[in-house]
Parts: structure tokens; C-alpha cells; sequence
């Protein structure tokens, strides 16, 4: 192996400090006010939502804590750092959640306020990362090194973070807020949020412009909506303004009651998209004249510094170890600057433990150009600015801490949310099934099939999407079913969702028992073998849900015919697995506390 | 009393009393370990060798032979974040031994800090100790079955966090062993120590009594962290959870939840 010669061993520091060390004391007394009596349950609730801290399945004893990456991202001190308090309070690994966040689960309320002390030292928060608030601003984890981008807009997320983060506007709004900043069509969800946004340059007088696609009022949940894009092109200066007349519209007409349906897609939906609209444009005329000074975003815009690693002598090429171009097929980019390769660290539903937490630290100060990772959308972990002749030792070293694990950027790697692992709301352990769906794949190789790596497989606990399963080629949430007195879990299966160009929200097939969804999937993607021409897995779907497949499987209907023996339930006498979810061996029963997401 | 002045010491004044000749150090490392290199002057006590039995008889005989009377003042370490040291200091203190401390790094850190290491082996010469059980510093199952219902009785679990949620004595409360260190020392500061335990309500007047998975090293080092941060009323459940599920005590867990699902472990 080689020796690195030029590596600062600290390794990059962060550009913004997002903490407030005072929130932490603050944080602790109001635990304590909470539990001598002196602070109401809903009062405190929404304070301790407001700083990032989540309720448990079943409990009040224990919290998730949320900690905020802003546009993903994390740096190596803070890596190690996090491994080092999931440790300390969580349950020895890390989650990384689909909106960049990395979650500490299962932590003990009183200890919160330590978390947030440790993560003040190291410059990170979880403040607004829950609650009624502006959520953890998003960035394409691909935003500057992708080829199809027309700028890299990694420094308009972080300076809308760093805006709106504590700012009052921003403190009591009707409902959760979400912004999502993608670098193209393809690599994002700008129609599946509060506010999206595209990078676009326009041409004026022969100068080149830096502008924004700007979609409004999509978002995920209980009921989905695709947003819409408020005009042709909204020039960088109006960013701002823009963010917030929008904001100012849904705090001022945002419903307050029903908290089941006030996401601001609910009161696009109410009131029409021209209405709403022509509110927005005016409102931000009005916010343009009444600011008393000029508000600009922050924008940095001082280059990336780049440090690549000189190293002495090169790797063997015979110590290459096995798997080695199966995983680079499915887990890097070619980045547009040549010679450098974006890598996605595959996880297990976006875990990844304290070691692993630790590994990844050192190997964004060894491997990456620009010293630190990011976070991505389905629950992984970019390397970004790895040399391509590098590609091979970084292989062999996230094989050793098992994060080598193949197909990160294909179907075989499936999103699932937390479901009955923590969540108050969950039915099911969805979580779990995007592990087994996972191993499955991985050992049927279904990664190395070109046919299915553009497609997608999401999965929810229950109704409500965070496992995002209606923008997913082969979406799934959970619920129960029964046969007499005898439950059982299944999973409602939708199909053809997705969140580029052609966003559209997955159609409903059928109800699969939880036990029948991988042996389901897999009839599936044996009839689309059978039935395809030219097309991939998700461009077959996509035609058969649109009524445009000229194969003979070509509707809804015949796929459900073909897959209505997976529905059947045995007897219980027969097949006691059938009726226990995946994680345990007990019979299924549901059962569900209070969600927070409205609180 | 065992009441200890000092539960930990730090390498400044560990090497200023190795030059005095005025300590007797203990390096619970295996004996392999030991013989590559120790702190001068150390004499080697495998925690293994210790647990094969530490009836008093017994531990009284080591201690003797390992040339410590009842002036010696003793400092302990190892190499396992403390809770193997702990776990001897804990046992010479229960025999009735009351200056005993603990080194307050590990022996990596010592090394790293590039301070002295030796490889000569100390033969020591025995000598006379008394015994004088210190029973307030020790639970049994009984007692701690009994003692749980008490109000004023805090049973602390040192597991990590998903072996708490698991199972746990009923009425415990979890401390995970990893929450009692800083980056660089085996307890953290005795303000953060103390922050951290009001925090979580453990009044200074509160009986602690600590345990852990089988042996009481985990739970030796919460043993420490506590009397660090001024706690005087603590015990050690020092056959710990292994002994408890062995004698079908009562057991709780945490129900209705898949958290094993959320390790990547």
C-alpha cells in the first residue's frame, strides 16, 4: 500500500458554525421545569420539537435527537463526534435519514441536553430540524460535480440555511417547512417539497444569468402533491424574496386547526394554483418595497479548495480485492471535473455504527479532495472528489469496515423509514424489510442488471411517506390485515412513482402480506423480463401505469392478476412466519402512540 | 469509612510519586502485555487472575503478595477505558483498603502522551494487610432485590443502550458505560460528571447501586465516576445482571418496539 505524504491530520474544518451552546442549559432546565409539573405537556412538546428532539415509539422516556447537516454536509471531526455521542446515549449506530439528516435514536430525554452540548463543540445543531419550522435545507448530494447542472447551488442552500435558521419568520409557522435545492432534473425532488429549485442559467443582452426553477407546493404525506413552478425563471437575486413571501403566505393563511392536512401543498391545493401563485408574485413585490434595507443571502462563493493526496507509489493492481468493478459500476459517479469520481456509501436502510462512523471520517481526510462527505437523499453517504485512481484502495477500505456493499445507486438499495424500530405512528417495521429486500438482491446480484438500476424501491411504516414509497418505481406502506381474529402485517404496493422530470406520484396495485413482498417483487421483475422490448424496469412500469405498454402484460390489472396468489393467507396452524412482522417472532398486532409531525 | 479522597490521579502526579517510591501500581493487563512494557515500577495483576476467585481470603493473599500493607497507597490501570482497573481498585477497597486510586487514562494514552515505559519485571517482597469488609460498598441479588423499592435507592445499568432495552432490572435506569468518559480520560470532568447526573435527577443523598453485564467492571467504572463526582452512597452489584437472570429474578423490557432493527450492528 502507499504512503500518503500530504494529509493534515485534523482534516477540513467546517465553514458555518450552526450551533449556539446557550440552547443546550436552556434546553436541560426546561426538561427539568417538564417534569416537576411546572410546563404543560403540549407547551413542552412543542419545545422540544422545536430543537430537534422527537418523541419514541411508546414511550415518553426516550427522544430522537435530529442533527441538521445542511446541504449534507459533514465534516470528519463532526463524523467522529457523532460516533462518539451515539455511543455515549444512543444505541451504538447512527441513522441517516432521507433528508440529510443523521438521527440519534432511542435517547434517554435528560441526556438530550448533553447531546446538544457535544454538537455545539463541534459547530452542528438540531435546532428547527423537527416541529413547525423551516426543516434541514437540502442540496443534491451530486449539486457541483454533476454533469448536467448549470451551476452548483451548494452555496445558495447553505446561505438559505443560515438565513432562515432561528429567524423569528421562522418560529411558530402552521406546519413543518422544506426546502430542496437539486442540481438537475434527474438528481433531485424539486416537485416533491414546500420549495424546489433548479439551477438555470438565462441568457440576457449576450450575459450569462444565474436564475432558479422554482416549484411550489409538492410535497409527500398522507395525501401527495407534485408542485408547481411559480414562472419561467426566477433570477438569484429574487431567491430570497421569493422564500419569503412564500413563507410569510403560508404563516399568514396557513390553517392553524386541522394539523392532519395544513402542509402548505393543502392550501395550493384549496386554492388553486393561479390564486396562490399571483399571492406569491405579490407578495413578494411587497416584501421587496417594505424591506428597510437590502436583504442579500449570504451567498459564498469562493471556490472549493481542493487538496488532493500525493501519494508515493501506487496501488497493486493485483491486490485489487474481489467485487471491486461490480461496486464501482453500481456505487460511483463520474464527476464533470475529469479524473474525480463521486462515491455513494451504500448503508442498510441508513444505518451505520459508530466504527463505521469513525472509518468514514478517516476516509473522507484520505480519499476526498475537498475533506469532507455529504449526505445524500436515500439514506447514504457521498465520498465526492475521490481520484479515480483511488477508486480501488477506497473499495478495499470500506470493505474492511463492511460499507462496501454493492448497488448503492440502483434498485437493489431501498429506503425505509424508521416504522415500529422507533416510530409512534409506524405498523410495521419497514425498516427492517428495506434490509432484507436488500441482502436479497445484493446476493441474487440483481445490481449488476442495467435493466433495473434506474429503478426504485421506497418503503413507509404507514400512510404517511417519509419512507417516501409514492415517488418510487415499486412503493410500499405498511398496515395489518386479518384472517378471523388472527392479524397479520402487509404492505400496500403502488407503482411507476417518481421525482425527476417526469414527476408523478405511484399508482396503487394491491395489499401484499409483509412476508410475500420479496418473493411479489421478484414475479415482477420476472414478467417485465418476459414482456420487455427496448425499455428498462422503470420505463416498463412508467408505460404500464400510463396505459402506453404495448407488451401483453400492459395494465395494472394484469399485474395484479399475476401476482393475486401472493395475497392469499395461509393458515395460521401453517405458517406462523405469516402472521409475525420481520424483526420478530411474535404474532402481529398493531398498535400506535401519537404522531408529532403535526405537534 | 471508604470514603476516597481522590477515586482518580493523573500521570503528573502518578510519575511524581513513582519517583518518590512512595505507590504501589497495578497493571490488570494480561500477563503478555504486561511483559512487552508497563509503567515503571508497576507490578502486574490480570483482572482474570483476580475473578478465578475474589473471595477475600484470596484477594487478601494477592494483595499481600503483591507487597501492599494497609499504608500502601495503591493506583490502578489497564488499558480497557478503566472499568478492568476499576474493578480490582474496587475489590482492594472492599477487602478494607482505603487509598486506592485509579490512573485516569488508559495505558495507550499514557504511551501517547510519550511518557515512560519499562519491561523490567518487580518482584515485590509480601507484606502484612489487614481485612476490614467494607459491606456498604457491595449489593448482593437479595439486597438489591429488596433495596429497588426503596425511593431512595437509584439502581443505575451500565450496558449499552440496547442491552438495557432489552432487559434490565425492573426500576433501573441506564448509564451507559461510554457516557462516563471524555475523549481523553477514563471519567469526564467532575463538573460535566455532575451536570450529567442531576440532569438525569440522581440526588447526591440518593443509595446508588451500580451493575452491569457480568462481572461489575462496567459498573466498577460508574462506581468511580460516581464517587468522583461526590456521590458517597454507592454500591456495587458486583455479580451483576448474569447472576440475576441466573437466579430467575424479576426481569422488564422495553416493549412494542423493533430497536434492534435500527443497529447496523
Amino acid at each position: 500500500m502507499s504512503t500518503i505524504t500530504k494529509q493534515s491530520k485534523e482534516g477540513r474544518k467546517p465553514k458555518v458554525n450552526w450551533a449556539r451552546i446557550e440552547e443546550a442549559d436552556n434546553f436541560a432546565n426546561t426538561v427539568k421545569q417538564f417534569r416537576q409539573g411546572k410546563l404543560e405537556h403540549d407547551s413542552f412538546r412543542r419545545f422540544r420539537l422545536q430543537h430537534g428532539a422527537y418523541g419514541t415509539r411508546m414511550t415518553d422516556d426516550y427522544a430522537m435527537v435530529r442533527v441538521k447537516l445542511p446541504a449534507g454536509e459533514v465534516y470528519p471531526h463532526q463524523l467522529e463526534r457523532l460516533a462518539t455521542l451515539s455511543e455515549q446515549y444512543s444505541i451504538g449506530s447512527a441513522h441517516v435519514s432521507t433528508r440529510q439528516n443523521m438521527q440519534l435514536h432511542w435517547v434517554i430525554l435528560e441526556d438530550v441536553s448533553e447531546i446538544m452540548r457535544s454538537l455545539a463543540e463541534v459547530g452542528l445543531t438540531s435546532r428547527e430540524a423537527c416541529g413547525n419550522a423551516i426543516r434541514n435545507v437540502m442540496c443534491s448530494p451530486l449539486a457541483g460535480v454533476c454533469h448536467a447542472e448549470e451551476f452548483d447551488v451548494t452555496p445558495y442552500a447553505i446561505a438559505t440555511a443560515k438565513f432562515f435558521l432561528r429567524n423569528p419568520l421562522n418560529q411558530s409557522l402552521p406546519r413543518k417547512f422544506k426546502f430542496n435545492f437539486t442540481c438537475c432534473e434527474k438528481h433531485g425532488m424539486a416537485r416533491m417539497v414546500d420549495v424546489g429549485l433548479i439551477p438555470q442559467i438565462k441568457t440576457i443582452n449576450g450575459q450569462e444569468c444565474r436564475g432558479f426553477k422554482v416549484f411550489l407546493g409538492g410535497g409527500l404525506g398522507n395525501k401527495s402533491f407534485v408542485g408547481h413552478q411559480l414562472e419561467d425563471w426566477t433570477p438569484e437575486e429574487d431567491l430570497l424574496y421569493t422564500s419569503i413571501a412564500t413563507i410569510r403566505i403560508f404563516d399568514r393563511l396557513g390553517d392553524r386547526k386541522h394539523m392532519e392536512r395544513n402542509r402548505m401543498r393543502y392550501l395550493v391545493n384549496e386554492m388553486g394554483w393561479e390564486q396562490f401563485k399571483n399571492l406569491i408574485l405579490k407578495e413578494r413585490t411587497l416584501v421587496h418595497m417594505t424591506q428597510s434595507a437590502v436583504v442579500k443571502l449570504a451567498v459564498d462563493q469562493i471556490p472549493q479548495k481542493l487538496e488532493s493526496h500525493v501519494r508515493i507509489s501506487g496501488f497493486d493492481g493485483k491486490s485489487i480485492p474481489d467485487g471491486f468493478s461490480r461496486w464501482r459500476k453500481g456505487n460511483t459517479f463520474a464527476q464533470k471535473q475529469s479524473g474525480y469520481y463521486s462515491v455513494s456509501i451504500t448503508l442498510e436502510a441508513g444505518d451505520i455504527t459508530a466504527s463505521q462512523l469513525r472509518a468514514i471520517a478517516d476516509i473522507s481526510r484520505e480519499f476526498s479532495a475537498e475533506g469532507y462527505a455529504r449526505t445524500g437523499f436515500v439514506q447514504d453517504i457521498y465520498l465526492r472528489y475521490v481520484s479515480e485512481s483511488d477508486l480501488a484502495r477506497l473499495y478495499s477500505r470500506l470493505l474492511e469496515v463492511g460499507l462496501a456493499n454493492p448497488g448503492s445507486l440502483t434498485m437493489v438499495h431501498p429506503i425505509g423509514c424508521s416504522g415500529t424500530t422507533s416510530c409512534n405512528l409506524a405498523l410495521t417495521n419497514s425498516h427492517r424489510l428495506a434490509k432484507e429486500i436488500q441482502r436479497k438482491f445484493i446476493e441474487l446480484k440483481l445490481d449488476e442488471d442495467d435493466d433495473l438500476r434506474e429503478a426504485s424501491i421506497k418503503i413507509s411504516g404507514c400512510p404517511n411517506s417519509c419512507g417516501q414509497h409514492e415517488i418510487a418505481t415499486l412503493g410500499f406502506f405498511g398496515g395489518g390485515s386479518r384472517v378471523g381474529k388472527d392479524m397479520y402485517p402487509v404492505y400496500q404496493m403502488s407503482l411507476g412513482g417518481r421525482s425527476d422530470g417526469d414527476t408523478m406520484l405511484g399508482v396503487n396495485l394491491m395489499r401484499l402480506p409483509a412476508k410475500r413482498v420479496i418473493p411479489a417483487t421478484l414475479k415482477l421483475i420476472e414478467v417485465f423480463k418476459a414482456n420487455k422490448k427496448q425499455e428498462d424496469f422503470k420505463d416498463w412500469i412508467h408505460k404500464v401505469v400510463t396505459g402506453h405498454a404495448d407488451s401483453t402484460v400492459k395494465s395494472i390489472d394484469d399485474i395484479k392478476k399475476i401476482l393475486l396468489p401472493f395475497t392469499e393467507a395461509p393458515p395460521i396452524e401453517k405458517d406462523k412466519d405469516f402472521y409475525a412482522d420481520y424483526g420478530s417472532d411474535s404474532s402481529y398486532h398493531t398498535r400506535t402512540g401519537k404522531g408529532e409531525c403535526a405537534a | 469509612m471508604c470514603s476516597l479522597n481522590k477515586p482518580t490521579i493523573d500521570a503528573d502526579h502518578l510519575r511524581g510519586q513513582i519517583r518518590d517510591n512512595s505507590v504501589r501500581i497495578i497493571d490488570v493487563r494480561r500477563a503478555e502485555d504486561y511483559k512487552k512494557d508497563h509503567i515503571p515500577k508497576s507490578v502486574n495483576l490480570p483482572l482474570a487472575e483476580l475473578l478465578a476467585d475474589d473471595s477475600p481470603e484470596k484477594v487478601l493473599k494477592i494483595a499481600q503478595n503483591l507487597g501492599i500493607d494497609d499504608q500502601t497507597p495503591v493506583v490502578v490501570y489497564d488499558d480497557t477505558f478503566g472499568a478492568l482497573a476499576s474493578r480490582v481498585a474496587w475489590t482492594l477497597q472492599y477487602l478494607g483498603h482505603s487509598d486506592v486510586s485509579l490512573l485516569d487514562t488508559t495505558y495507550s494514552q499514557w504511551k501517547s502522551l510519550g511518557l515512560e515505559v519499562d519491561n523490567t519485571e518487580i518482584t515485590s517482597s509480601s507484606k502484612t494487610h489487614s481485612v476490614k469488609l467494607q459491606p456498604e460498598i457491595m449489593a448482593t441479588a437479595d439486597y438489591l432485590e429488596k433495596a429497588k423499592e426503596n425511593k431512595n435507592v437509584i439502581v443505575i445499568d451500565n450496558r449499552e443502550r440496547l442491552n438495557y432495552l432489552e432487559q434490565h432490572i425492573p426500576r433501573a435506569i441506564n448509564i451507559p458505560y461510554r457516557t462516563l468518559a471524555s475523549e481523553d480520560k477514563i471519567l469526564k470532568s467532575k463538573d460535566d460528571l455532575k451536570r450529567l447526573l442531576k440532569n438525569r435527577n440522581i440526588q447526591e443523598n440518593a443509595e446508588i447501586i451500580t451493575y452491569c453485564g457480568s462481572v461489575g467492571t462496567l459498573s466498577g467504572l460508574a462506581y468511580y465516576a460516581l464517587k468522583s463526582a461526590d456521590y458517597p452512597n454507592v454500591k456495587l452489584y458486583v455479580r451483576s445482571f448474569k447472576e440475576w437472570k441466573g437466579l430467575n429474578k424479576p426481569i422488564v423490557k422495553q416493549e412494542n418496539a423493533n430497536y434492534w432493527d435500527l443497529s447496523a450492528e
